[in-house]
């Protein structure tokens, strides 16, 4: 892999820029490997990457029915925080947090983490009662989360009406410095050249049909739409299609597939510093590089494969946009999709061993699995190579639904996270 | 938005009257305190989620205010038959003669 660096730009542009190799090769699938990845997404391709760069295994086949980062990691709003209520959640989302930070120098690959701010808005009185027990929670448990005043909130965001006799006025805020957003194709790119580049095989447009088990019911490969493809290990990262994948190995889960939608806007010139996320009206919304007003709506209420979702959810969240942000009353929007979120009962991810050998899940994350990314996939590459989870997320386990062992953040951010 | 058919008011009427309430014809277990921890995580977490043809709960919340049985697609999301609660698993429509007797509430 060719390193990328000023001096390599420098290179190039005395080239007519000739000289660029593709991010990474997808070869000819061979006829085993040691594991194979179901799914190319961030928590996948990134699960082969750590694979590869911290436990030595490179014999890795990644397989993804459409194309690298087309599923949830290219529809996501790139939200990034940490400050989650439980322990367990801290964990794994500030081990993600700090993996972030250095992403790009990991990769050699700029994912454009940007550390701008997230604040959510709180409206109400069980808002803020719930807000400041999450601050103090984090603080406690050492991630930074603090406290605002509507007016340190219209300081922080100017084009916040924090005004008395707003629609939804605002009692405060809180405020996550260091989490921000990231550029979501350039993660699943980068994590995709980073393990190309240590042997991994990127397997495009091949989509699992079945696994196929041995006679003590371990795994033994997958059946796919290019021929069977032996592996000693299966890493299943299939976000919202983990049911359909799992039950080909007879392991249900407590799952259930709803969508999401977001839509941005046209390309404005940069008027909005952070990211605002307001829980009790559903809006999720910051500024991409290119200008374009980035925002989140909620999930639709019914299980569904669709990729599509009500237009009454995204009107919703557009009402509430406008209410909390009038200056944007005038802008129009541009694009509009959904992506397919795997929601757990207690909506926390599910990363665990299953009841059949050598067949391991990563599932679950639900409508917050962007920022989870380099954090979940580097536990999962833990948890494939050595057979049992990583400190960090020995909690989510499959198993915590039959011992009762929840970790209840539905209850923790009353709503989607 | 997708358009539903409640069987008891007889009618077509907008999603925003309607509460989606899961996967239909789970059976809470008789002896719900005998049973074994995998048998209830079985019972209260396990669901199908299933790609495709699925038999599902609906509540007319902002309606007649009932619990009712439908079967959609969830692929395409389109619903294939609405049937009032308490009625067996209903065959898909036109796919095999219905063993079960005739449903009340049409195609929505």
């Amino acid at each position: 892999m060719r390193k990328y660096s000023v001096f390599a730009l420098v290179k190039e542009a005395m080239r007519s820029h000739k000289g660029w190799e593709p991010h990474w090769v997808s070869p000819e699938p061979r006829s085993s490997y040691d594991v194979i990845i179901i799914g190319g997404g961030g928590h996948g391709l990134g699960a082969a990457y750590y694979l590869a760069k911290e436990h030595g295994i490179t014999n890795i086949a990644v397989i993804e029915r459409g194309w690298l980062g087309g599923g949830n990691t290219g529809r996501n709003t790139t939200i990034i925080r940490s400050n989650y209520l439980y322990e367990e959640s801290m964990d794994i989302y500030e081990h993600s947090l700090k993996l972030w930070e250095g992403l790009s120098q990991d990769l050699n690959y700029n994912v454009m983490y940007s550390p701008r701010g997230v604040m959510m808005l709180s409206h109400n009185t069980h808002d803020m009662q719930s807000f400041k027990r999450h601050i103090n929670a984090n603080r406690l448990y050492g991630i930074d989360n603090e406290w605002l005043t509507p007016e340190q909130a219209k300081a922080f965001c100017p084009p916040l009406d924090i005004s008395k006799t707003a629609r939804y006025p605002i009692n405060g805020a809180a405020l996550q410095k260091r989490g921000g957003t990231a550029r979501h194709d350039a993660v699943a790119w980068g994590y995709a050249r980073a393990a190309s580049d240590r042997g991994v095989h990127i397997i495009q447009n091949c989509e699992v049909t079945g696994i196929r088990r041995g006679p003590s019911g371990e795994v033994t490969g997958v059946e796919t739409s290019r021929g069977f493809i032996g592996a000693k290990k299966i890493g299943v990262s299939a976000a919202g299609h983990s049911s359909v994948v799992m039950q080909m190995a007879g392991v249900r889960v407590p799952l259930t597939s709803n969508p999401l939608q977001a839509l941005v806007s046209e390309p404005l010139k940069p008027i909005f510093p952070c990211v605002v996320m307001s829980n009790t009206v559903h809006a999720y919304i910051s500024q991409s590089d290119k200008g374009e007003l980035v925002i989140g709506a909620g999930t639709d209420q019914y299980h569904s494969y669709s990729q599509t979702g009500g237009l009454q959810i995204i009107t919703h969240t557009l009402d509430a946009i406008c209410e909390l942000f009038p200056i944007f009353r005038r802008v129009k929007m541009m694009r509009q999709w959904g992506g397919i979120t795997d929601n757990t009962p207690d909506r926390s991810a599910i990363q665990s061993v299953t009841p059949v050998p050598n067949l391991f899940v990563n599932c679950g994350w639900g409508t917050g699995g962007f920022k989870a990314t380099p954090g979940s996939a580097n536990l999962f590459a833990h948890l494939i190579a050595r057979g049992e989870p990583h400190p960090l997320a020995a909690g989510l386990t499959l198993d915590r639904f039959r011992t009762g062992r929840l970790i209840d953040e539905a209850a923790a951010a009353a709503v989607a996270h | 938005m997708l358009l539903i058919h409640c069987p008891y008011c007889g009618e077509d009427r907008s999603e925003l009257e309607f509460r989606w309430a899961g996967e239909a014809h789970i059976a809470r277990p008789d002896t719900i305190s005998a049973i074994s921890d995998d048998e209830f995580a079985e019972y209260f977490f396990m669901r199908d989620n299933t790609k495709g043809i699925a038999w599902e709960r609906w509540r007319h919340i902002h309606g007649c205010g009932r619990f009712f049985n439908a079967i959609r697609d969830t692929v395409s999301d389109k619903f294939l038959l609405s049937y009032k609660a308490g009625l067996p698993r209903q065959p898909v429509p036109g796919s095999e003669p219905a063993a079960a007797p005739a449903v009340e509430g049409g195609v929505a």
